[in-house]
Parts: structure tokens; sequence; C-alpha cells
């Protein structure tokens, strides 16, 4: 299934995956002597559901820094959109319609949910400073129409009750519920998360599953994730890479990594007789 | 029979005012919903194009006079919508508890043979798709929400716009059609079915005609002098009857407006902002409110605490006589004024009733400290005593004969009887015209000439001519020195603490009685965080000794209390346990409305019961649990069994004679 032909293919549940929308090829990155990645090349489709998982220190993190474009690999070449991207910041690899959430919450702790929401709208906002702070006109229009898109956007995550809220006052599980939300208020589309269901108790790793499967059938959005936790994984994904010591060990559907060796070696560790 | 729809003016049906509505108030508000941040609004002539486009849709959809359409949802527009249009159509709606398990919502759909189900979302479709097999009649689904529905097979599942859509397309097939169905409504024709949780039992289906709900309305209305300018907030079960007496009912008498919350967590910021003039919460309602003013005076700053606690004892001692224009001095009223400007008026501002012309308590007894702290501050906060069987009005308070400890006289047209053993019968207007495919239990509840048994106990008062309630009349007993058993007036006064949830009281037949307590997790829990208490869960938290020893001083000063009642002085606890488990309507504990069923928890708990009068110290229990979803897991837990001080029971009069 992991064939490199430009067509697409069509899920178990009937859903339409399109041709290769980013495309790793051959990434390798090192810390001084720390090899991180090794040699890694794998594809992300148009509108699927992408994991990648391994063990502690497998290099999952590093994988989804380089694709946000926040490290840079010594070597291999990152293709988004069918060109090979040149070296950017962070700020514009976002412009190019990439967002993503944090291991380690990244809010603004003391702004409420609303203004942590509408910062994801800022690459979509176009009058200048001055208009700004003269309000009137064409920047409160501009606000309006995105303030919409965020209601929206704060609809479909159910956090409505805590629109006012500052997030420090917020419980963990909601503040990784309104990282997502300003993720979405970009309207990506590619959406990175960073371990979403780490710490989270089950109920909320349900909800978190929820709206991730709901996000991908509504906006069509295109999710490459990173977690830990296997059996949410398995359910929440299309395809899956598996990552250990820096190395790709599996690629391909949740049924078939699950049912290769190297794959069940790394997380259940081998005997060395 | 003794009123025709000439009563009022020939609208003998929801539709029919409906239309008047329409007509009379057309541009008026009539509906409003928050959504994506904004209150949306529609007048009544966008809301009676709405309904008949679904109504439309509905025909179009093959529904027959006489179906039943099931209503499973929180309060949104377009439930209430739904539920006009399927009257339109000639069928029955019948509202279902949206928060019930799959079995019990199986239950109700089976019993009334609903073929069709207007649903909220994914999730009701879900559980509706899990009991379908059960559901031999069900035929089609409308959903509200599509999210994550895309996918799902659509021959008989449907969107409630698209139902419109397709109504509206069809308009010229079906207009006269749907103006014929409508035309044949008349006061005897079904409005709608409730299923009453009942404490005990297997939910009934309550059928209450036009002339029910009509004539009730009229009459409540008339009662308070509710008019189209009045705004209420729609946010209790529409299952209960009251939400549709007062959501369908009188507003479509009135044309005043309804107002829909954005979501069931956003309930009071929603509140604060509509600041409705007609309010109606269950007791449980105003206790919670009470119980998070107390906790955020707990965190404010000793100057605010002081000034509020100051304040508020001045309410307290004059607010209620203000109310009823009683005579108060010149310098407490100034007083008073100056209480309203620093801390009732933002506090009634806070709680959203800043408005509230009229406000109702009603569907179990309330807490007289809970009732006059609201009346203290100045809202004319009301008893009312009525149920489903009676299309909710049975005894109301008229202003300014408002008391704690009675539930008022007659409402309008009422007659009400009491036995000789004391139980309570009426027969009124509203009195509804049977339990659905159940004519023994109808036989056993309303007689031939219509009087209904209430099940309640009560009596009026000689002075007043208040009716006071004792409690339901299967709950009394006589203990076994023949002193009398009430549990609910000592569960009331328990429950006014804030730490305490729920209380249930047990000792009939026996010589002292116990008590089951669950603590308020959000009290406590906040009281925990205050003095560094850690905890992992309920269970931990309610057995912390520190918690016990705290409800144990709430359950004796208790005891001081009720010692001062001569009739029920032997009512005191004299031994309670904090539960493990808060009481739920999931396991059967609760009804939907949260009133405890007695029966089931003296059973389920029995050993905890047996224990406590064996002496036992603590005792070990292990309780299956029900999630929402259905699925069962268990908790288990050692209670301590505490014992609290007793006063010296008074010579009973009773006895002495």
């Amino acid at each position: 299934m992991n064939d490199m032909s430009t067509e697409g293919y069509v899920t178990e549940d009937g859903r339409k995956i399109g041709g290769v929308l980013m495309e790793m090829k051959d990434i390798s990155l090192r810390f001084g002597g720390v090899k991180a990645i090794t040699d890694i090349s794998f594809n992300i489709r148009e509108g699927e559901i992408r994991a990648i998982i391994g063990p502690n220190g497998a290099g999952k993190s590093s994988m989804l820094n380089v694709i946000s474009g926040f490290y840079i690999p010594q070597e291999g070449e990152v293709w988004y959109k069918g060109a090979r991207r040149p070296q950017m910041k962070p700020y514009e690899v976002a412009q190019q319609g990439i967002a993503r959430t944090f291991q380690n919450i990244a809010l603004f702790e003391g702004m409420s949910v609303l203004d942590n929401v509408m910062t994801g709208r800022l690459n979509h906002m176009k009058t200048g400073l001055l208009a700004q702070s003269i309000w009137k006109g064409k920047a409160e229009a501009e606000e309006v129409a995105n303030r919409e898109k965020v209601e929206k956007v704060i609809d479909f995550l159910e956090i409505q009750h805590i629109r006012k809220t500052p997030v420090s006052r917020l419980p963990y599980g909601l503040k990784k519920r309104v990282e997502l939300a300003r993720a979405l208020a970009v309207e990506p589309s590619l959406l990175l998360l960073d371990e979403p269901m780490a710490g989270m108790n089950v109920e909320e790793k349900e909800d978190m599953s929820r709206f991730i499967l709901d996000v991908n059938d509504e906006f069509g959005t295109t999710i490459a994730l990173i977690e830990h936790d296997m059996g949410v994984v398995m359910d929440l994904s299309d395809r899956v890479v598996v990552m250990d010591y820096g190395k790709k060990i599996g690629d391909g559907t949740p049924d078939e990594v699950r049912g290769n060796q190297a794959v069940i070696d790394a997380y259940l560790g081998v005997s060395h007789d | 029979m003794a009123q025709s729809s000439e009563a009022t003016g020939g609208l003998a049906s929801v539709p029919a005012l409906l239309q008047r509505n329409a007509r009379e108030f057309a541009d008026k508000a009539a509906y409003r919903e928050k959504e994506f941040g904004i209150w949306q609004s529609w007048t009544w002539s966008e809301a009676e194009k709405e309904i008949e486009a679904f109504a439309l849709g509905l025909i179009n959809l093959g529904i027959k006079e006489g179906d039943f359409v099931a209503i499973v949802g929180r309060n949104r527009p377009h439930f209430y919508w739904a539920m006009v249009a399927a009257q339109s159509a000639g069928a029955v709606p019948v509202p279902v508890y949206q928060d019930s398990a799959a079995e019990e919502m199986a239950y109700v759909l089976e019993h009334c043979g609903a073929r069709y189900a207007v649903v909220e979302d994914q999730e009701q479709v879900d559980k509706l798709i899990e009991i379908q097999d059960q559901l031999h009649q069900l035929e089609h689904m409308i959903y509200v929400d599509p999210r994550g529905l895309r996918k799902y097979d659509h021959h008989a599942l449907h969107r409630f716009s698209d139902i419109q859509e397709q109504g509206r397309a069809a308009y010229y097939e079906w207009i006269e059609d749907l103006k014929a169905r409508r035309e044949k409504l008349t006061y005897d024709s079904t409005c709608v079915m409730l299923y009453t949780s009942g404490t005990t039992g297997k939910p009934k289906g309550v059928v209450l005609s036009n002339r029910n709900v009509i004539q009730s309305a009229k009459n409540a209305c008339e009662f308070d002098d509710l008019n189209a300018g009045d705004e209420v907030l729609a946010y209790l079960p529409m299952a209960w009857v009251g939400d549709f007496i007062f959501s369908i009912g009188q507003a479509y008498w009135t044309g005043f407006c309804v107002n829909c919350p954005e979501s069931p967590d956003t309930m009071m910021t929603d509140l604060r902002e509509i600041g409705p003039s007609y309010y109606f919460a269950p007791p449980r309602i105003f206790e919670t409110q009470l119980t998070n003013v107390m906790i955020r005076m707990e965190d404010a700053s000793p100057f605010k605490k002081k000034l509020f606690d100051y304040f508020m004892a001045h309410a307290r001692k004059v607010g209620p006589a203000i109310l009823d224009g009683k005579q108060v001095s010149t310098w407490d009223r100034l007083k008073y004024k100056l209480g309203e400007l620093f801390i009732y008026g933002p506090l009634k501002n806070t709680l959203g009733f800043s408005k509230v012309r009229v406000g109702y308590t009603a569907g179990e007894a309330i807490g007289p400290e809970i009732f006059d702290f609201y009346r203290s501050l100045g809202i004319n906060l009301k008893q009312l005593y009525g149920q489903t069987e009676a299309t909710v009005f049975v005894t109301v308070q008229p202003d300014g004969e408002v008391r704690a400890d009675t539930v008022g006289v007659p409402a309008p047209d009422v007659e009400i009887r009491i036995n000789d053993d004391g139980r309570i019968f009426y027969r009124s207007p509203g009195t509804f015209v049977e339990y659905y495919k159940n004519p023994e239990s109808t036989a056993d509840t309303k007689d031939a000439e219509g009087w209904v048994d209430t099940g309640d106990a009560g009596f009026f008062e000689p002075d007043t001519g208040h009716l006071r309630i004792i409690d339901r009349a299967k709950d009394v007993g006589t203990m076994a020195d023949g002193a009398m058993f009430a549990p609910k007036y000592v569960e009331n006064k328990l429950k006014f603490y804030p730490d305490i949830l729920e209380v249930v009281l047990f000792g009939n037949g026996k010589d002292r009685c116990v008590a089951f307590i669950n603590i308020d997790l959000s009290a406590v829990g906040n009281w925990a965080e205050r003095n560094n208490i850690g905890y992992a869960s309920y269970q931990e938290l309610a057995q912390h000794p520190r918690v016990l020893e705290t409800i144990q001083n709430h359950v004796e000063e208790v005891n001081k209390s009720v010692a001062e009642d001569e009739m029920l002085s032997g009512c005191q606890v004299h031994r309670f346990v904090i539960l493990h488990k808060e009481l739920d309507a999931d396991d059967g504990e609760m009804t939907r409305t949260r009133k405890v069923r007695r029966v089931i928890v003296a059973d389920k708990f029995k050993e905890i019961i047996d224990a406590m009068y064996d002496g036992k110290d603590e005792i070990y229990t292990e309780t299956e649990v029900t999630y929402e979803d259905g699925r069962k897991g268990s908790i288990s837990a050692t209670l301590q069994i505490r014992d609290a001080q007793v006063q010296p029971v008074k010579a009973q009069k009773v006895a002495a004679e």
C-alpha cells in the first residue's frame, strides 16, 4: 500500500484518500554526534490520518519538528504540495498551511480561550497595525469575519462554556482541546498533532479521538499525529510509520504494522541470547 | 364537558395558537438560540414557516394521523418546532429524556410504537441504532446536528433541514392535506404524551389533550399576569411536563419568547445574558446556585465577605416582609436599599435574576432556608405543587401569600379533596386523559368522576387555606414507638448545607433513624483545596476524617432542630454513613428528574443499612455502577459508620393523651 503512485486509495470505511501531500525523502537529523533520525522516507497523502509511533526516544518528535520546519535535517529532502521545500522559518511553514499542537501545551496562559483561538487566524488577517489600532472599517470587518470562523471551531470542539475563561484556569484535558482549536482556526491543509492524548484519562482520550476523526471527516484535513497509546493509534489512523532508535522499522496500515515482527520486537523487547 | 374551546376563543389546539401568533405577533421574537456566540432569533411568523416546512416534510415522508414521534434532544428551537409540526400533521409528539440509557429509551419508544424519531446528534442516533432490533415500528430518524453522521446509511436517516427542504419543495402537493389535518384538531385530540419517570416501576405514558394543555396554560398565565413581553429560558428537560407547559403551552398562549441556551454547560452565562422575567426551576437548581454563591464568597476577600454576611443577615430579617408588602420600619428599608446597591443587586445580576417577575420552584419540596435566601434578595420566588397527570398545576402560591412550608391555594379551576387518611385528590381541566395502553393504572389513579390520587399526604391549614404537604403518602410511616416517620422533613434540613447533596433517611418501623449522605463534590472539593487536603476520588474524599467530622456536626445541628418539632422529634438521625458513590439516575437510584427512589436505594444498599442497625463501625461494600454509555463497572469501599448525638425526645402529645 505504501507505493509511490500518485493516485490515492480508498479506506475501509469508504473515504477517498488523495495524492501525496508531503513526502519525506531520506531524512537524517543529527544533534552533534547523536543521530536522532537516520535515513527515513515516507509520505503523507491528502485526507488521511497518518500516525508516527515508536517507543520512547525513537525520534518521533524530532520527525514532527522536521515536518513543521522547526528542525532542519542535515540530509534529505522535504517535498510539500509537489515542490521541494527550501529551508524555511517556522512561521513561513505556518503560512504554507501547516498547523500543529505541542506535546507540552504552548498556549498564552493569561489570555482567554477565545483570544488564544483568535491568534490562529493571524495569518488570515491582512490589515496593518495602523488600521487595526484605528479599528473602524476594514479592520473591524476583518475581525468579525475571522471571529465567525473561530466561533465555528469553538462550536465544533464544544468549548463554548469556556470561551471567556483564561487558559490558566483550565484543566489539562481542556487546554489540549483549546490547542487543537487554535490549530484548526488556521484552517490548515496539514495538521500536526504531537501526542494529543498524552496524560489524559480514558474519557478524555475518547473525546479527543472523536474530535480528531470528526475534523478529518468534516473538513477533510490531512492529519499527521504522534502518539504513545497504541490502541488509540491503531483505531484512528489510516497508515502508520513505526520508528525505533531513529530508524523506520515499519510502515503500512494498522493491521500490517501490528503483524510486523520488527515492530513487535521494538515494543515488547527481544531476548539477547 | 365542563369547558369547551369557546373559553379560549376557539383556539382549540397548539397549531391553532401558532397560526394566531404568526398573525398577531408576526414580528415579535418567538425563539432565540445562542449559536456561534450570537443569539439567533426567529419571529413568530418565521417560526410558523419553519414548523410548516417541517410538517410538510413529515407528511412527505409518510406520517399518518395518530402516529407517535419521539423527540430526543436538549432544548433547541428545532425540537419545539418538531413537536408542533408533528401536532400540525395530526401526529403525537413524545419527548424523551435525552440522557436516558439505551434500555430506558427502548422501553419508551417500544411502548408508544413511535414510527419517527427526531434526535439531536450522532450520540442519539447511535443509541437508537443500538436498540433498533427492539423497535419494530421505528421507520425514520431525523437528526439536527449532522456532525459525524456523513458516512451513515441514509436510507432511513434524514437531516432536519433536508426534511424541511423536501417539505418546501413539495409545498403544493401537501399544503391542502396539512391544512385539513390541522382543521381536524379539536380540544379533545391528544396534544402530547409524556412519560413519567416514576419513583417506582416502569415509566407510564401520560396522555394530555389540547384541553388539558391550553386550559392549564391559560389559567396559569392569567394567575400570574404573564404576557407577550415575558422572556423565559428553556433549559429544563424537554420530556418533563413543566418544560412543555412553559415553553409550549404558555409561550403559545401568550406569545412570549423562548430562549434556548448554547449548550448545557453555558446555561448560567446564558441565563445572565437573557435575564428572564419568568423563571422556573426545580429546587435542585436553586440549591446548586446557592452552593456556588457560598463557595465563591468563601474565596472572597475578608472585607467583601463581611459586607456580604452583614447585608445577607439584614436581608433575611426584612427581605421577605418587604417583598410581601408588609410593614417594615423606615430605617430597615433604608438599610435594605443600601444592601440592594452593594450586594443584592449585583448578586441578582450575577445569578441572572435581575428581571425575574415571577419565579417558581416545583417538583420537590424546597428547603425553607434556600427558599428564604432567594426571597430575601427580593426575588419573587413562589412554590407550586403539581404533577404530570394534572398538566402541572394543582396548587400555586398567590403573590403576597408565599411561605416556605406550604404550597399555596388550589390553582384556578382546580378542586381539591383530602381523604380521611390525609391523601390529596384533585379534579381540574388539566386532569390527564389516560395512561397510554394501561387502563388498570388509569383506573387506579383516576376515578369515574375524574378525581385523581396524587399519592401525597397533606392537609389544609385552617387559618390560611393553604395546602401543606407532609410527604409522599407511601413514604410516611411510623416508628417502632408509634411516632410519625416523615423522611423528607429531615432530609431537606440536611440538604440545606452546601456540603450535602443528597440524603436518604431510613427508620420506618424501627426504633431509630439512620441516614445515607452524599457530599457535594464541588463544595467539599473546594473546601479540601483551601485546606490542603489531597484526594484522588469521590470515595476518598467522602471518607476523609475531617469531612466525616464536618458532616457529623451538620447532622447534630439538624438533630437539635428536629427535636424542636413535637410531631417529628423521633426522626433524629442516630447514625449515618457518607456513601461511596453519588446516587445516580443511570444506576436507577434516582429518577431522571432527580428524585430518590427510596425502595431501590434501600434494597441495593441493604447490607449498609443492616450494618448501621447492627452497631458496626464500618462496612466493606461493592457496588455496580453503570456508565452513561451503558457499560458497567464496580466500585468498592470501606465505609465508616458514625454515631451522631441526639437530643432527648420530647414527651409526645399524642402519646400523652
